[in-house]
């Protein structure tokens, strides 16, 4: 009995002076004086940040953040499609490169057939030409060949009339003349043919 | 007075005495620090939320990476279903990482040091995770209470162990952020006496530790944050996808 006492009075010394030292400051926490102005104020504060944090300001964070991923999806692609598209530029870059390495080839080629089918047409031509007029040349001296003996004898029977005119002083018969010399040229002929 | 380091938790009456009947709505400068608190967070990210820059500026930056640290936290904790709940532990988050840190202002005061503070907010998070909890299952979240693979004979121990353990989740949540907040400023504060009452020839083991132990608080401040939120998401994991 006088143990519980005992105890009660302890405990209730240990209450009074918890209560007591909390009444003077000993922990403002458990004062409960302004515990109903503190969870007031803490929930208009807290209600108005969470309101306006959810409703305006994170929404808007969030979209940015979403939006900052696309453009970077849709640059990615771009650049990708970008990349693809100047490869097959440079494919039909090298395509017409080779073409027209291949035309000027083949217009070389062309150029040098041309020039050398004029040239041997040209030759051609020439040797033709020179070929008729040597033909030409060699009719006209066959030709010279074969007038020759007759002017020939002409000049020769002319000469002749002219030396016996002086010689004699008349005039000779000319057809006997040329007779003569014919004869004397023929004789000459087979003189000299018989050597 | 400033020889009492329990004297920088009081609260006092700022301005008028506002009272309903026969209850007293002052504002007061724990009220003061709340204000304060959530104006500078709405004010930040307000500021990194107008921009829309592809490369974002500092504030932006700051902003965008607060968010996707919440946003992981979440996702890695409660998973995908918990995203609906984002903006309040966000707020949560960010509402009590900024009252732990303009405490650390000296002559302001700690909102967070006092467990009516954290209590009603771990009692608010307390009964929405319970109801959450009910609306998903039904009674089945009743089941949370009774763990797989525990014999038969152990199961009423391990019931009432596990409802003693859920009935006290507010009040460890509340008395850890509020007894962590309380004891680092009591303590900076008893350092900062010591070299009041050594002076200038003893005073500087006690100031060298005095600055140590702010960078320490501030540690501190953000951890308890932390962990505050990332409870929440746990206890919110556990109304949203039942385990057990």
């Amino acid at each position: 009995m006088k143990k519980i006492i005992l105890l009660n009075i302890f405990f209730f010394s240990f209450f009074t002076v918890a209560v007591k030292s909390a009444e003077k400051g000993g922990m403002p926490q458990l004062d409960p004086e302004f515990w109903v102005s503190q969870i007031f104020w803490l929930t208009i504060t807290f209600g108005t940040l969470f309101l306006v944090l959810s409703k305006f300001i994170l929404p808007r964070i969030s979209k940015n953040l979403e939006q900052r991923r696309l453009q970077i999806l849709e640059n990615i692609e771009t650049a990708e499609k970008q990349r693809e598209q100047s490869e097959k530029n440079l494919k039909e870059f090298d395509e017409i490169i080779l073409k027209s390495k291949n035309k000027a080839k083949e217009v070389m080629i062309a150029a040098r057939e041309k020039v050398v089918s004029e040239i041997t047409k040209k030759k051609m031509k020439l040797d033709e030409d020179l070929n008729s007029e040597i033909q030409n040349v060699e009719k006209e001296i066959i030709e010279l060949k074969l007038s020759s003996p007759k002017k020939i004898n002409s000049i020769a029977s002319n000469i002749t009339n002219e030396v016996i005119k002086k010689l004699i002083g008349t005039d000779v018969n000319e057809s006997s003349v040329s007779a003569l010399v014919e004869q004397e040229l023929k004789k000459l002929n087979r003189s000299t043919n018989g050597i | 007075m400033a020889a009492n380091p329990m004297y920088q938790f009081n609260v006092y009456r700022i301005g008028p005495e506002i009272k309903i009947g026969e209850i007293d709505l002052s504002f007061t400068n724990a009220s003061l620090f709340m204000v304060i608190s959530s104006l500078a967070i709405l004010i930040i990210f307000n500021l990194g939320a107008q921009k829309r820059n592809i490369i974002p500026d500092k504030i932006q930056l700051l902003s965008e990476l607060s968010y996707t640290f919440v946003s992981k936290m979440i996702s890695d904790t409660a998973g995908s279903k918990a995203k609906p709940y984002f903006s309040f532990i966000f707020s949560l988050f960010m509402f009590v990482l900024f009252c732990n840190m303009f405490g650390m202002i000296p002559y302001s005061f700690t909102v967070t040091s006092h467990i009516i503070v954290t209590f009603v907010l771990a009692a608010f998070i307390f009964i929405g995770v319970t109801i959450i909890g009910f609306i998903k299952h039904g009674f089945g979240y009743l089941k949370l209470f009774v763990p797989s693979g525990v014999p038969a004979i152990l199961l009423p121990l391990i019931v009432v162990i596990e409802i003693i353990s859920y009935l006290s989740r507010p009040i460890s949540l509340s008395v850890r952020l509020f007894a962590n907040m309380m004891a680092g400023h009591t303590m900076m504060k008893v350092f900062g006496g010591f070299v009041v009452s050594l002076g200038i020839v003893g005073g500087w083991l006690p100031l060298s530790f005095s600055v140590a132990l702010t960078g320490l608080e501030i540690l501190v401040a953000f951890l308890q944050a932390y962990v505050f939120a990332i409870l929440t998401c746990i206890y919110l994991n556990d109304a949203l996808n039942l385990h057990h």
